[in-house]
């Protein structure tokens, strides 16, 4: 999982409404991330509620297994095109507690108003 | 007495017709008149059909459609066309079936007296395909026509599943606007908000901003769309967006509870939250008054 860490992806934002803070910058030297593994089929992410802990760096590795479905996270203004075949990595350093949404926002057919998910950060 | 006059009189009398004026906030007015044919007009838009729909959210679903064409036909003055801006049809994973709802969507609706049509898709139409059988049945999925002076723009942000226009498509938009005076009447007929209005919904053109960009030079431009199946109305600098009812179920406010799931059917209240609209152009097509209409008026 390591070498997928190349892939970093350095987040920040502000969630104005539930007042989470998150800044992505994992390094080398804060140790190896908790890997939380989703898978994403029509028309669910599997977990769909993913929970965190503030302060902790964590990279969650989803696997699509019949769409390119996306993954949009509005409050951090941050997507995703999530391919089949690859291990698409996520990774998040959650400063304070509260929730964050995602949502496919890939059409991916009839029942795709149902596909998201929420990470939720406890202090 | 206008037609408005009457229009409005009949929503206090009657209650069948909510009127809702939108001068001054729909469209900025400018001064001068641009060249050409103006004068006023009206249009129907209809959107959100959902033709192939089973569910427990509509279950009149067979019919709702049917009735909203015979309403439109009963209207005492006919609109000048008719624009269904997206989402004719429910999606199916089954070409077959698509293009088996397609054609009894287009059955249906050469009901309709008005026989100038413009049809454009949603996501349900082509998103799955990227507009393949829905050009096999109603052609190009972005276009642009004129009448009475106004220029009339539909954009596609569906044939793409990922809610994007695309390049190709904006750089025809910004040629088409090219040629146009910076003072001409431009509606923009669309079926997701070009804004991003609730993207934690999918309620959003992941291009979006771009395609506004290139409108906001234009003093006189309104937007028409569906997706969200409920009226909404915004202005993004002075470019006024008004989305439309559906015809099949009515959806929550924007951001208004965690699921954007249809609201429940009420068998008490049959079609509530549905309708069309009508679309007045007035002031040589710079101000706009919307008058929306239920399924079935009483």
């Amino acid at each position: 999982m390591s070498k997928g860490l190349s892939r970093r992806l350095v987040l920040q934002g502000a969630l104005a409404g539930a007042g989470v803070a998150w800044v992505g910058a994992g390094s080398a030297e804060q140790g190896e991330p908790r890997v939380i593994e989703m898978v994403a089929r029509r028309f669910a992410y599997e977990p769909n509620e993913i929970a965190l802990k503030a302060g902790e760096r964590v990279v969650v590795a989803i696997k699509s297994i019949d769409f390119v479905h996306g993954m949009n996270i509005p409050d951090l203004n941050k997507r995703l095109d999530l391919v089949p075949g690859t291990i698409t990595r996520l990774e998040l350093l959650p400063q304070t507690a509260g929730e964050i949404e995602f949502v496919c926002d890939n059409f991916c057919g009839d029942g795709h108003e149902t596909m998201h998910g929420r990470f939720v950060v406890r202090a | 007495m206008d037609r408005r006059h009457f229009l409005n009189l009949a929503a206090v009398g009657g209650g069948a017709v909510f009127a809702s004026g939108l001068a001054g906030c729909a469209t900025a007015r400018t001064q001068g008149m641009a060249q050409g044919d103006h004068k006023d007009f009206y249009f129907v838009q209809l959107s959100d059909t959902h033709w192939g729909y089973q569910g427990p959210a509509n279950p009149d679903a067979q019919v709702t459609l049917r009735k909203a064409v015979a309403t439109v036909n009963a209207l005492p003055t006919p609109p000048e066309f008719v624009v269904f801006t997206g989402d004719l049809t429910h999606t199916t994973d089954d070409p077959a079936e698509r293009r088996r709802r397609l054609a009894e969507f287009k059955t249906i609706v050469a009901d309709l007296k008005v026989k100038t049509v413009r049809f454009m898709p949603g996501e349900h139409d082509a998103s799955l395909d990227r507009g393949a059988a829905f050009k096999e049945y109603f052609g190009d999925t972005f276009y642009t026509f004129d009448h009475k002076g106004v220029h009339f723009i539909a954009i596609d942000n569906v044939s793409d599943p990922g809610a994007k226009i695309g390049d190709e498509q904006l750089a025809w938009l910004k040629a088409d606007l090219a040629k146009l005076d910076k003072q001409a009447p431009i509606v923009v007929l669309t079926h997701r908000p070009l804004f991003d209005l609730a993207p934690k919904w999918d309620w959003a053109t992941r291009d979006g901003a771009q395609a506004v960009e290139l409108l906001m030079p234009h003093q006189n431009v309104t937007v028409f769309y569906g997706h969200i199946h409920q009226e909404h109305h915004q202005m993004t600098g002075h470019i006024a967006h008004h989305s439309a009812k559906s015809l099949i179920f009515p959806l929550p406010a924007p951001g208004s509870q965690p699921n954007r799931a249809p609201l429940p059917w009420d068998p008490s209240a049959p079609y509530k939250g549905l309708g069309f609209r009508e679309v007045e152009a007035e002031d040589a097509g710079k101000t706009y008054t919307v008058t929306e209409f239920p399924v079935v008026r009483a």
